[in-house]
């Protein structure tokens, strides 16, 4: 049986669905269109990296480097291999928790600061490695090459509007799949460890293996966004692995609110709001993005969506849901 | 019956525990007391799993448990509460003692099921009400008094179905009457769950009045053990400890 916000949640997500796919009949626009693929994909890295920061207190830099590697694992299955788009999709999603794995196990131990540094060093290796390995990435111009066999089950991935619908679906399913670990047991176990660890493994819980397994779980989410990425842009390039991306990433979750549930998508949209307005305006993106972020921080002290449901009354910081 | 042999613990230099051999008869209520430094919380880090000791034996219901982690000496029905309370201030009581027994049921991994799942909600009350906190399940744990987080912390403890609990200063930083009050809650306690309860209290009057016995810890060492009255009369606790005047000190 669904537990009742469950089936909230995947009502929502269809009604969501259905206002996306009349939008375009309505206004029809291409730069609409745009925005709501480049939305989906953040969205879905800057939530999974709010799995980590928000829900388990895991402050991490180098998320990006997963969000990268779905895009370079996926652009490169496509390209080098002649699996079918699906299977290249899932084994990309095996590729990620593999890595992440790794990388867990070495930074999981490590607290606050060190943590945040060692993901943060984690991901410019492996930024390096993909900037050095000329013959198999094409090192700082990037996969180039597009991607074929984009047609699934019927749907050309490769016509702007399918692939508009299609992240659409995928961000919804995502969020929702996040949504369902944080309203399980392990959901409260993460937040568990994030306020007080030490009682939270003096009740039993075996704290290393809760933060490995969420960061294992956030690196595959976040995979997801860089698949759709690497559809939207054909291929995969050394920014989308950088440590900008991370930042970004982190920005996002800021702006949105780190205690609300889609504190992260909502930091998104206002991100790439901003970024095409901005950048549209003036070349001094970085200056009129630092602004706006000290107004939040300064001024509101949280999120935009932390701040409003802390007006209406709600209980913040990812309280129990 | 609870009982510790021969424990030692070094931290660097400074011998924190000496040679220390205690028992706790099952059921009984025992109060531990010594001055700033003297190693109780020590003793309790030690019988909780929290440290490893550098030799000696922790032994509970004739198994040996030296060396077993946390979560291991929490099954095997060692609970402990905290001289500073610890709890999750971002859930409320009921979320607190919810998460807490499904932790100990072992669905802290579960992905499967949303949270609390059956029954545990149920529990979680009847814990709270176990110490009196029922009218505040509903409240945010951060938001609750002084006095009530000390006591969602010995109920974090309780809802894992201890058979030994360790108090440590369960009246710490509370005035005169919440003291008293809370005491009673424990000896309450203590007589409803037929647990074994060992509690470190520096209030001289609370441990007279209701530890059937006691033990006193200087210097990492057992100076005496025995009723109030033993106590009370042995030349040693009295130079050492009751002669001096007493500070209000959190050990």
């Amino acid at each position: 049986m669904l537990r009742p916000s469950l089936a909230r949640d995947i009502v929502l997500g269809i009604l969501v669905i259905a206002i996306l796919a009349l939008i375009p009949a309505l206004v029809p626009s291409k730069a609409f269109q745009d925005f709501v693929i480049r939305v989906a994909a953040m969205a879905l890295f800057a939530t999974s990296l709010n799995l980590l920061v928000g829900y388990t207190g895991l402050t991490s830099f180098g998320h990006g480097m997963f969000y990268g590697l779905g895009t370079y694992s996926f652009a490169l299955l496509m390209q080098k291999t002649s699996l079918s788009l699906p299977m290249a999709f899932l084994l990309t999603l095996l590729i990620t928790a593999a890595t992440a794995t790794v990388v867990g196990a070495i930074c999981i131990r490590l607290r606050l600061i060190y943590f945040a540094f060692v993901t943060l060093a984690m991901q410019m290796l492996l930024h390096s490695i993909i900037i050095s390995w000329v013959g198999l990435t094409g090192g700082d111009q990037g996969l180039q090459g597009g991607i074929p066999r984009r047609v699934v089950a019927g749907f050309d991935l490769g016509n702007q509007h399918t692939l508009y619908l299609a992240s659409g679906v995928v961000l919804v399913i995502g969020l929702i799949a996040m949504r369902h670990v944080v309203a399980s047991t392990f959901g409260t176990s993460l937040r568990m460890i994030r306020d007080n660890e030490a009682r939270a493994a003096f009740l039993g819980i075996v704290v290393w293996r809760v933060k490995l397994a969420v960061f294992v779980l956030s690196a595959m989410f976040a995979a997801v966004g860089g698949v759709v990425t690497s559809l939207f842009v054909s291929g995969a390039y050394p920014e989308l692995i950088n440590w900008p991306i991370s930042g970004d990433a982190i920005f996002a979750i800021v702006l949105g609110g780190i205690g609300s549930f889609l504190g992260p998508l909502v930091g998104t949209i206002m991100l790439t709001v901003l970024n095409d307005v901005v950048t549209r305006t003036t070349e001094y993106y970085g200056l009129a993005l630092g602004i706006i972020i000290l107004v939040f921080a300064l001024g509101l002290r949280r999120g935009v969506v932390d701040f409003v449901t802390e007006r209406l009354g709600f209980r913040p910081s990812g309280g129990v849901s | 019956m609870l009982e510790v042999q021969s424990l030692t613990k070094r931290f660097g230099g400074v011998a924190a525990m000496t040679d220390v051999s205690l028992s706790f008869e099952s059921g009984s209520l025992t109060a531990i007391i010594g001055p700033n430094g003297a190693g109780k919380s020590t003793f309790f880090n030690l019988m909780s799993g929290a440290i490893v000791p550098d030799s000696g034996q922790v032994v509970f219901n004739g198994e040996n448990i030296t060396g077993l982690n946390r979560a291991a000496i929490v099954r095997r029905g060692i609970g402990r509460a905290f001289q500073v309370a610890s709890f999750f201030p971002s859930m409320t009581v009921a979320e607190n003692l919810m998460a807490a027994i499904a932790a100990h049921r072992g669905q802290w991994g579960d992905l499967a099921h949303s949270f609390p799942r059956q029954g545990v909600r149920t529990r979680a009350l009847e814990v709270a009400d176990l110490l009196g906190l029922a009218d505040e399940s509903d409240t945010l744990s951060a938001k609750l008094s002084h006095g009530d987080q000390k006591l969602l912390d010995i109920a974090l403890a309780l809802a894992l179905d201890p058979t030994a609990l360790l108090l440590d200063e369960p009246t710490a930083g509370m005035g005169p009457e919440e003291r008293w009050q809370m005491i009673e809650k424990v000896q309450r306690l203590w007589a409803q769950q037929r647990l074994t309860l060992v509690f470190i209290e520096h209030d001289m009057d609370i441990v007279f009045s209701i530890a059937s016995s006691i033990r006193v810890l200087c210097y990492g060492r057992v100076l005496a053990q025995g009723t109030p009255d033993e106590i009370r009369a042995n030349p040693a606790v009295i130079e050492a400890y009751l002669g001096t005047p007493e500070t209000d000190e959190p050990a």
